[in-house]
C-alpha cells in the first residue's frame, strides 16, 4: 500500500506573545508526525484536547505550512488549499442564503462544472446523504443533522480525493449521530475516498476507524496507532455491543487517559503561572 | 436500523413535517387580519381621540383642532395643488439625496470593509464625522451651497451616507468566519469570495443601514426646509405656523408621516425580499 498521505517529522509551532511585554515565544503545538495514511483508508485522531488535531487538519488541509518536515500527498508535498481535499466543518459552514442544492452547487462552482451538469450532481450527491425531497430547504429550516448531511454532500461533490473532518458529529444528539456515522461509513465505502476524521468519542473512533491513531496531551505527537478490525461495519446491526468492540474501546480509553490526565495538568499550570 | 437509514430526514427532524399547505395558508391570511385590525384599531383610537379631545374642551382647538378640521384643510390644501408641489418638492429632494447615498456609500463601505489598511486609515474620520449630527452642520452647508436644492440634496445626502456606510463595512467585517474558512479551504479567487460569500452575507446589515437612511432623510430635509426654503412640506409646515393657519400646519404633517410610514414600509418589503433566506417567512 503506497502511502497517499505521508507526514514526515511535521512540527508545527505558533508564535504567542507573552503577557505584559512585547516579546514573542514558540509555543509548540505538533511536534515530529510521522504518519502514512494509504488510498481510501478511514484513519481517526484522537487526543486531549488542545493537542494539535485541528492543527494537523489545517496542515493537511493547506491552511497553514508547517514549520519543520512536509506532508506528501501522492508523493507531492502540500503547498496550499486545494479541490483535492474537502473538509467538513464541525459548524457546517453552510452559507445560509442558498438551498440545500444551491450549497453543493456552491462547491461544484469552484470546479468549473457546467452549469446544468452542477444541478443534476447536486441532486445526485443530496439523494447520497439521503435528503431526496429537501434540495429547496434554506439552512435554517433544516435541523443540524440535515445541515451536515448537506455539507458533507458538497464536500463529496467535487470529488476530492481525500475528506477532513474536524468533529463533524460533534454538535449533534446521540441517535442523530449514530445513523449519521453509519451513512457515514457507507458513503465511504461506495465512493472509496481517503478519511481523515478527528473526534473526541471513543466509541466513534473505534466505529468509523480501520485505524485509530492516539495523539500526546501538547505538543502533540503520535503516541500509538491501533488498527481496529471489526469486519464489515455496515453490515451489524449490534457492533457497538459487541465484545471486539469493547475491547478497542478499552485498549484506547487507556491510551489517553494518562494523556488527559497530563493534558489538564499542564493546563493547570498555565493558570497558576 | 435500516428503516433509520432510509428515512433519516423524518426520524431526526419534527419541524419539518409542518401542517399541510392550505390549511397554513390559511392560518397565515387570518394571522396577518388579526395584525392588520389590530393596527388598524391603534390608529383609529388615536384619531378618536385626536377629534373629541378638543371638541370637550380638553384641550385648545386653536392649537389642536379635531382631527375632522385639519382633513377638511387637507382636502383644501389637496385641491388647491399646494399639497402635491410641496409634496413634490420634498419627494425629489429625499429621494435623491437618499439615492445618491445608497449609490457612493455602499460600494464605498464594500472596498473600506474589505481593504483593511483603508479602514485603519479612514477609521477616525468616520468616527469624527459619524458623531458630528448632520443638523449641526446645516448652517455650514447653506453658506457654502445657498439655499437652493443643492444644500438641501447635499445635507440629505450627508446624513443618509453615515448609517449606509458604517452598516456596510461592519456586514463585510463581520461575515461568518467560518464561511471564509470553508471558501478559504476551496481555494476561492479573492474576486469569487467577496461575489460569493461577503457579497450576500452583507446584503441583511446592509439593508438596515439603508432603512435608519431612510428614516433619516426626511427627518433631515423637513428640518433644512423648516431653516430656509420656499417649498417642500418642512416649509409649508412651518410657513403655517408663522401665519397662524393651524389646521394646514397639521394637514402638512400628517402628510409628512405618511410618507415616512409608506417610505419604511417599501423598504421594508424590500428588506423580505432579499432576506427571505434569514428569517423564517411568519417567525
Ligand atoms: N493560530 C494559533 N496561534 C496560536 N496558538 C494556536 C493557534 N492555533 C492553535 N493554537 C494552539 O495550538 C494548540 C493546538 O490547537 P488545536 O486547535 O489543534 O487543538 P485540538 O487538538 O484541535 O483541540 P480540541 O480537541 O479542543 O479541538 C492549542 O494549545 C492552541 O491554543
Ligand atoms: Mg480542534
Amino acid at each position: 500500500m503506497s502511502a497517499h498521505i505521508a507526514f514526515r517529522g511535521v512540527s508545527k509551532r505558533f508564535e504567542v506573545k507573552v503577557r505584559g511585554s512585547r516579546q514573542h515565544t514558540e509555543f509548540t503545538a505538533v511536534d515530529g508526525i510521522d504518519l502514512d495514511v494509504g488510498r481510501g483508508e478511514f484513519v481517526v485522531l484522537v487526543g486531549p484536547s488542545g493537542c494539535g488535531k485541528s492543527t494537523l487538519l489545517d496542515l493537511l488541509g493547506g491552511l497553514t505550512a508547517p514549520s519543520e518536515g512536509e506532508i506528501l500527498l501522492d508523493g507531492r508535498p502540500i503547498t496550499g488549499p486545494g479541490l483535492d481535499r474537502g473538509t467538513v466543518f464541525q459548524q457546517y459552514a453552510l452559507l445560509p442564503w442558498r438551498t440545500a442544492q444551491g450549497n453543493v452547487e456552491f462547491g461544484l462552482e469552484a470546479t468549473g462544472v457546467p452549469r446544468r451538469r452542477r444541478a443534476e450532481r447536486a441532486r445526485e450527491f443530496l439523494d447520497l446523504v439521503g435528503l431526496t425531497g429537501f434540495e429547496d430547504r434554506h439552512p435554517h429550516q433544516l435541523s443540524g443533522g440535515m445541515r451536515q448531511r448537506v455539507a458533507i454532500a458538497r464536500s463529496l461533490a467535487y470529488d476530492p480525493q481525500v475528506l477532513l473532518m474536524d468533529e463533524p458529529f460533534a454538535a449533534l444528539d446521540a441517535q442523530t449521530r449514530e445513523s449519521l456515522q453509519d451513512e457515514l461509513l457507507r458513503i465511504w465505502q461506495r465512493t472509496g475516498k481517503t478519511v481523515v476524521f478527528i473526534t473526541h468519542s471513543i466509541d466513534e473512533a473505534v466505529h468509523l476507524g480501520q485505524r485509530v491513531v492516539v495523539l500526546t496531551s501538547r505538543p502533540g505527537r503520535v503516541k500509538e496507532v491501533v488498527p481496529i478490525d471489526l469486519g464489515d461495519r455496515t453490515r451489524q446491526d449490534d457492533l457497538r455491543s459487541s465484545t471486539e468492540f469493547a475491547r478497542y474501546r478499552h485498549r484506547i480509553w487507556d491510551l489517553l487517559h494518562d494523556e488527559v490526565s497530563r493534558a489538564q495538568l499542564q493546563e493547570k499550570e498555565v493558570v497558576g503561572a | 436500523m435500516t428503516a433509520l437509514l432510509e428515512t433519516p430526514p423524518q426520524a431526526e427532524d419534527r419541524r419539518t413535517s409542518a401542517p399541510s399547505r392550505p390549511q397554513r395558508t390559511l392560518a397565515r391570511i387570518l394571522d396577518a387580519l388579526l395584525t392588520g385590525a389590530g393596527k388598524v384599531v391603534a390608529i383609529a383610537v388615536l384619531l378618536a381621540v385626536w377629534e373629541v379631545a378638543p371638541k370637550l374642551g380638553l384641550v385648545d382647538s386653536t392649537f389642536l383642532p379635531p382631527f375632522s378640521t385639519v382633513l377638511e384643510s387637507w382636502w383644501d390644501l389637496a385641491l388647491s395643488g399646494k399639497l402635491l408641489d410641496n409634496t413634490w418638492a420634498s419627494l425629489v429632494r429625499s429621494l435623491s439625496g437618499f439615492g445618491l447615498a445608497v449609490a457612493a456609500a455602499v460600494p464605498l463601505g464594500l472596498l473600506i470593509g474589505w481593504y483593511k489598511p483603508v479602514a485603519t486609515l479612514l477609521s477616525p474620520l468616520l468616527e469624527v464625522f459619524r458623531n458630528t449630527a448632520a443638523l449641526a452642520l446645516l448652517p455650514v452647508f447653506v453658506l457654502l451651497l445657498g439655499i437652493g436644492e443643492t444644500s438641501k440634496i447635499a445635507i440629505v445626502f450627508y446624513a443618509c451616507t453615515w448609517p449606509i456606510l458604517l452598516n456596510t463595512i461592519s456586514a463585510v467585517r463581520t461575515v461568518d468566519p467560518t464561511l471564509l474558512r470553508l471558501a478559504r479551504s476551496m481555494d476561492l479567487s479573492g474576486f469569487r469570495l467577496f461575489q460569493k460569500v461577503i457579497l450576500p452575507s452583507s446584503v441583511p446589515t446592509v439593508f438596515t443601514g439603508i432603512r435608519l437612511a431612510g428614516a433619516l432623510s426626511i427627518l433631515v430635509l423637513v428640518a433644512a426646509e423648516m431653516v430656509g426654503a420656499k417649498a417642500g412640506l418642512g416649509y409649508l409646515i412651518n410657513a403655517s405656523q408663522y401665519n397662524f393657519a393651524i389646521p394646514q400646519m397639521y394637514a402638512g404633517i400628517i402628510t409628512l408621516s405618511a410618507i415616512g410610514v409608506l417610505f419604511n414600509q417599501v423598504l421594508v418589503a424590500l428588506e423580505r425580499r432579499f432576506t427571505s433566506w434569514r428569517v423564517p417567512v411568519g417567525a
